[in-house]
């Protein structure tokens, strides 16, 4: 039976799933993103760069390739690793509390956090999958990356909730940012380039190195999920770091503004820096994270649950 | 159905993904595709990009004269190119074998093994040249769609050959039909 709560509900998450900020915002707000990665390092390299709808011709143009004919189980799981990369990081995007009163749940930020986490591991299955062996060395690499920054990023974001005592994502949006939380936003900002496989951490994709890593043997449409996978989780994490960045505004075109206002800003930082530095080994990235920047993220966890108990 | 066609034309002639291959250069057409891509030319303003591997490529961008060992992988790579695809023949030895001709090392030029869909002569092409054939050949995979190119078809030849071939007297203007 369909109750008017249930069914109100239904509504909410479906909207916001499919319209904003889901699927009908996230799409082209994916192609803005990649096209302002792709002209922030053009203009820091002193060239004009690509036109702006460039990510768009990408796409259509990608839909309109041949694709290869893949047969057995290997090959049907090569066609659904980018289809679940893609649902999983517009999942996360729908899960955004943009909007305020959108609705949410307690504990929105580990679904969050999880469904985040699914496009790295798909990454990881379809460089297996694809036996090559480009795509094996950067599916080992994507292994070993994900495990030294996610301890990081997930001592972040524990932190950021333990000193607010709450793991639901339109709450924190609407509580005034500490400054603990501050030293925990700056911790995730440091894990996001390797997340989003940009510069100085872009070892999974080393496209000079090991040509592309896991999409070496992708072609076509299946080549445009994973470009779309990608623009979505730039959307998804700089979006997860604008709301909590962002003051909590009643109006609603306000808060939606200030949003994409934050996430633009965030994206030109990252292509900056990407643009900026070369890439790391991944034995020097795996120590930066492991040894240097650990420490930052352990202090934060024990700041917040010390401050948690003295109160 | 007819305005989709008309909007992925549009989008294949504006977004020509490269896989570069040398089957035996002398390294000199190489620098000059790089050229291409630098700040001065800027190829990406025409949504040019570089790719690592040929499974994700439009347009195929050889140099170099063919030797007898290029021959199976240029096959291959052909192969891994989906389609619609284009080749760019690059400098004058893809075209002509330009100073190596009558070598015993090779089995160029080019257009015996695949078929070559422009030629953008010169030893090496200017930048710009190869800008223009990379374009050229945009244009032709679009309206091409998917059906395979045909061998004997007559390729464009752009830039100013003769121009400037510094490494031997020849014009490279005859390309080798």
């Amino acid at each position: 039976m369909m109750t008017p709560e249930v069914w109100n509900s239904l509504t909410t998450a479906l909207a916001r799933l499919l319209i904003f900020p889901g699927l009908l915002f996230a799409v082209p707000a994916a192609w803005f993103f990649l096209w302002v990665e792709r002209k922030a390092v053009a203009r820091m390299q002193g060239r004009i760069g690509p036109p702006f709808m460039q990510p768009f011709f990408d796409f259509i143009k990608l839909l309109g390739k041949d694709s290869p004919r893949r047969t057995g189980v290997g090959g049907l799981l090569m066609k659904v690793w980018p289809l679940i990369a893609v649902s999983a990081a517009a999942g996360a995007v729908g899960l955004l509390p943009v909007l305020p009163a959108s609705g949410g749940f307690q504990g929105d930020l580990i679904l969050l956090l999880a469904l985040l986490e699914v496009p790295s591991m798909c990454i990881i299955a379809a460089g297996f999958s694809s036996r090559s062996i480009f795509g094996e060395i950067g599916s080992a690499r994507e292994a070993v990356l994900s495990v030294s920054y996610n301890v990081v990023f997930l001592l972040a974001i524990i932190s950021i909730a333990a000193s607010q005592h709450t793991f639901s994502l339109s709450a924190l949006a609407a509580l005034p940012a500490s400054p603990l939380r501050w030293l925990g936003i700056a911790a995730i900002l440091v894990c996001l380039p390797a997340k989003l496989h940009l510069n100085p951490f872009s070892l999974p994709n080393a496209e000079q190195e090991i040509y592309s890593g896991p999409m070496v043997e992708y072609a076509g449409p299946e080549l445009a999920m994973w470009e779309l996978s990608h623009g979505l989780e730039w959307v998804a994490a700089t979006g997860l770091v604008a709301t909590l960045i962002a003051p909590a505004f009643t109006l609603w075109w306000v808060a939606a503004l200030v949003f994409v206002a934050l996430s633009f800003g965030l994206v030109l930082l990252l292509s900056v820096v990407a643009a900026a530095t070369a890439r790391l080994q991944i034995d020097t990235t795996v120590r930066f994270y492991w040894q240097c920047t650990i420490i930052f993220a352990v202090l934060a966890v024990a700041s917040a649950l010390f401050m948690r108990f003295k109160a | 159905m007819k305005l989709w066609n008309k909007l992925m034309c549009y989008c294949r002639s504006h977004s020509p993904w490269l896989f570069h291959m040398n089957s035996g250069s002398c390294n000199g057409c190489d620098i000059e595709i790089v050229a291409a891509l630098s700040p001065r030319y800027d190829a990406e303003q025409l949504g040019v990009r570089l790719e690592g591997s040929p499974r994700h490529a439009d347009i195929l961008c050889v140099t170099g004269p063919v030797t007898h060992n290029a021959v199976g992988a240029i096959k291959t790579v052909y192969g891994q190119v989906y389609g619609p695809k284009a080749v760019v023949a690059i400098g004058s030895c893809p075209a002509t074998t330009n100073v190596f001709i009558d070598s015993r090392t090779l089995a160029g030029p080019l257009h015996k093994h695949i078929p070559v869909d422009v030629f953008v002569p010169g030893c090496p092409p200017r930048p710009d040249a190869i800008i223009l054939g990379v374009a050229k050949a945009a244009g032709i995979l679009a309206a091409r769609g998917s059906t395979l190119p045909v061998a004997d078809a007559e390729p464009e030849i752009v830039g100013d050959p003769g121009e400037n071939c510094i490494s031997c007297a020849c014009s490279s203007t005859e390309v080798q039909a």
